[in-house]
């Protein structure tokens, strides 16, 4: 490998460069993929989803440079078994989602614990507690304790770049995927990362016995065995790993210690300075636990206060394990708030340190929500929605998950559901099994391609009496204007191709000029007893001026 | 040394671009530096902030705490009043005092200014003509940058240096745009409000 070659390829995305002699100042999400580039990757796979997306976004254009095939995935399940075919061959590979992704990803990432990884296999998970762009706060966490898989999560940007790589060799050591897990203030925190060298891609090999990768039910018993087998190893792993420490363990008995994880070891720091007393601290990094050291933990305290971010993963398995005698506070007891992201002033206050002097606002303020973008396409199409529904006070409108979820919202609160990615057609076809006439889906073009072409099946071989309406952008916007799976042109064709009438397929412009024409369209389609699709089409607004400004740079060439 | 910022605005005003060019800054001035930001949905016209932490020594959380703000640099007036709660007594409030109406119950634009006037600090800039006058209405970021660069831990021509070296990138007159726009934010603050 050339020198400096790691160097210039971990220069960073940051919108000023990088300060002179200065590692660069990367996201975590960056801290990640930069890692997985340097741990010798031969392809990197993903579904944009926030927090995850800047993994995959700051991987992609760097991937040729360093021989790495990079693709965005129709979805979360298709990346993780393009993750799994790459890494039965050999290949170091990462797979990146945020959390309720790997929900769709659940088949392949369960059964991924049972074959024996060949090529080291990294999933990198982004958690977001207190749910800032997402439906539900779920903790990874227990998904990987679920499968038997170790769980590395890192409580810094620099941690992110170093567990990232470690956990390529802990993959292949143990023959598991290992997560990475992530939570939004990490993902979306910049620190300075120092990077190290880069590795090799290896070379291509296939499994020297067939059996590893076949989950026939006589395979897949032994397997099991293995798996089970494995735990052993994996736990000795993490009690010996650098990741898992106790500090500040004085000579003598005291009251309490603090057991941390993840980032939440940041929150404590923040408040040490007026602890004044002795305060033991067990920080976890690598997952399982390593029940040794809570023990040695256990054996000089009353009490363990447990901060973590998320569900109370590790303050329900020590209660289990610890003498009755000890008190186990945490978010199950209310001493930690038990829902919404941790922040300094939780964590200050399960100290039980006063609040720091605040000052506040006698004005009332108003919210500032967000809202669909002047100019976008999504509002004629709401409009549009609405006049058509007029006099229709039974119609049930399914939601579902992009920007356009927003119309559900004042002033247009034109959708009655927002559950799942896709959600939109298998409820609307309920909801019209129900009898409930109108009945319409409204879904965008990424998240129909992400996993409602299935439904939509169901609903074709039905002729279920419902209109499904996709808002076709072009893009997926919500994440960033990435590229959808398919272009808008082949859309049309995909929707015939699953065998709907294609009378009732219709492809109508969607401009604000044109809204009643749009209305009229719908109207017609939720008066006909079947299964109707129309596709509204017009760009993003956004990915427009990003392309004006793209060709308008081209124009003026380099400065 | 120490700075702790929460900057704020709506999307679309530059927040994000205004807390990297303080971030460069503190970072060529040797801090340590976190800068922490919420992507996603609050891009939509929403309420956008950005937490910068620059220190003489480690940084561990990403967030700021309550009530340990040394400064709020806001890009919009009803902005900088929502995060009040996150400012230090002894911090300032360095804002625009031109008002973003895109939404239906935006209070009276004078209890606002009246409210952001009865703190013990606070630098309220009529930024939007400050940065017209330099050449684009989109440099008010800017000059709250220069409005805010007599309370940071590092001297003002350091910070107008990374704003010189971004937009030199972009161009000779967004350039000097911007620097014009910096200047007229660092006189405006200078002169005590009345």
């Amino acid at each position: 490998m050339p020198e400096g070659i790691v160097g210039d390829r971990a220069a960073p995305l940051g919108p000023v460069g990088n300060a002179a002699g200065r590692p660069p100042l990367l996201l975590g999400d960056e801290a990640v993929a930069l890692a997985a580039l340097h741990a010798g990757i031969s392809a990197a796979y993903a579904y944009p989803g926030t927090p995850s997306t800047e993994i995959f976004e700051y991987l992609e254009p760097r991937a040729s440079a360093f021989g790495v095939v990079a693709h965005w995935c129709a979805n979360e399940k298709t990346a993780f078994e393009q993750a799994l075919g790459m890494s039965m061959v050999g290949g170091r590979v990462l797979v990146s989602m945020k959390h309720v992704g790997l929900n769709v990803a659940m088949d392949p990432f369960l059964n991924s614990a049972l074959v024996r990884i060949h090529g080291g296999l990294v999933l990198a998970v982004a958690d977001d507690p207190g749910m800032h762009s997402s439906q539900n706060e779920q903790d990874s966490r227990v998904l990987a304790d679920f499968a038997g898989v170790p769980c590395l999560e890192p409580g810094n940007q620099q941690e992110a770049y170093d567990m990232t790589r470690e956990a390529f060799a802990w993959s292949e050591r143990h023959h598991v995927p290992v997560m990475v897990r992530l939570v939004t203030r990490l993902c979306h925190g910049r620190a300075e990362v120092r990077a190290s060298d880069a590795l090799a891609p290896l070379p291509a090999s296939k499994p020297s016995d067939a059996r590893d990768w076949i989950l026939l039910p006589g395979y897949a018993r032994r397997l099991r065995g293995l798996l089970l087998e494995a735990q052993e190893d994996i736990r000795a792993d993490t009690a010996a790993s650098h990741w898992n420490y106790l500090e500040a363990v004085p000579p003598y008995p005291v009251r309490r210690g603090v057991l941390t994880s993840g980032i939440a070891r940041n929150y404590l720091l923040e408040n040490l300075e007026d602890v004044d007393e002795p305060l033991p601290h067990l920080h976890v990094g690598a997952h399982p636990i390593p029940h040794d050291m809570v023990l040695e933990l256990a054996s000089q305290v009353d009490e363990v206060l447990v901060l973590e971010e998320g569900e109370p993963v590790l303050e329900r398995r020590i209660r289990g394990a610890l003498p009755a005698l000890h008190v186990v506070r945490g978010r199950d007891t209310g001493d930690v708030p038990a829902t919404g992201e941790l922040t300094p002033e939780a964590v200050r206050g399960a100290l039980g340190l006063p609040p720091r002097r605040e000052l506040s606002s006698a004005l009332p303020l108003p919210g500032r929500p967000p809202q669909l973008c002047q100019g976008c396409p999504h509002r004629d199409a709401f409009q549009a929605l609405g006049i058509a529904l007029e006099g229709h006070d039974d119609a049930v409108v399914a939601g579902d998950i992009g920007c356009y979820t927003l119309g559900a919202l004042p002033p247009f609160e034109a959708l009655e559901s927002c559950v799942c990615m896709g959600a939109s057609i298998g409820m609307a076809k309920g909801a019209s099994d129900a009898g409930v006439r109108p009945a319409v889906a409204v879904i965008g073009d990424s998240t129909f391609l992400h996993s409602r072409l299935t439904p939509l099946v169901a609903a074709v071989a039905h002729d279920t009496d419902m209109t499904v309406l996709i808002l076709d952008n072009g893009t997926v916007a919500m994440t960033g204007q990435q590229p959808t799976a398919l272009p808008h042109s082949r859309l049309e064709a995909v929707v015939l191709g699953v065998g709907a009438d294609p009378d009732h397929v219709r492809v109508v412009p969607t401009h604000p000029r044109r809204v009643p024409e749009l209305a009229a369209v719908i109207r017609q389609e939720i008066a006909h007893p079947g299964l109707s699709v129309i596709l509204a089409v017009r760009e993003c607004i956004e990915a427009v001026r990003r392309n004006k400004s793209a060709a308008k740079a081209a124009e003026d060439g380099p400065s | 040394m120490r700075a702790d910022i929460v900057l704020a605005g709506v999307g679309g005003q530059g927040v994000l671009t205004a807390a990297g060019i303080l971030a460069e800054a503190g970072r060529r001035a040797h801090l340590t530096v976190k800068q922490g930001e919420l992507h996603g949905m609050s891009q939509r016209g929403g309420a956008v902030t950005a937490n910068l932490r620059m220190f003489d020594g480690p940084v561990a959380s990403d967030l700021i705490a309550r009530g340990s703000a040394t400064m709020i640099l806001s890009l919009e007036p009803v902005e900088a009043l929502r995060w009040l709660p996150y400012l230090a007594y002894s911090g300032v409030v360095v804002t625009s005092s031109n008002p973003v109406e895109n939404i239906p119950d935006y209070p009276p634009l004078a209890d606002v200014l009246e409210a952001l006037g009865r703190l013990p600090h606070a630098v309220v800039v009529d930024a939007d003509p400050l940065a017209r006058q330099a050449g684009s209405g989109h440099a008010n970021n800017v000059v709250l940058l220069g409005a805010a660069a007599g309370f940071l831990p590092f001297p003002a021509k350091l910070l107008r240096a990374c704003v010189e070296e971004l937009f030199a990138t972009r161009g000779e007159r967004l350039r000097d745009v911007n620097l014009r726009a910096f200047d007229a934010g660092q006189a405006a603050a200078a002169v005590p409000a009345g």
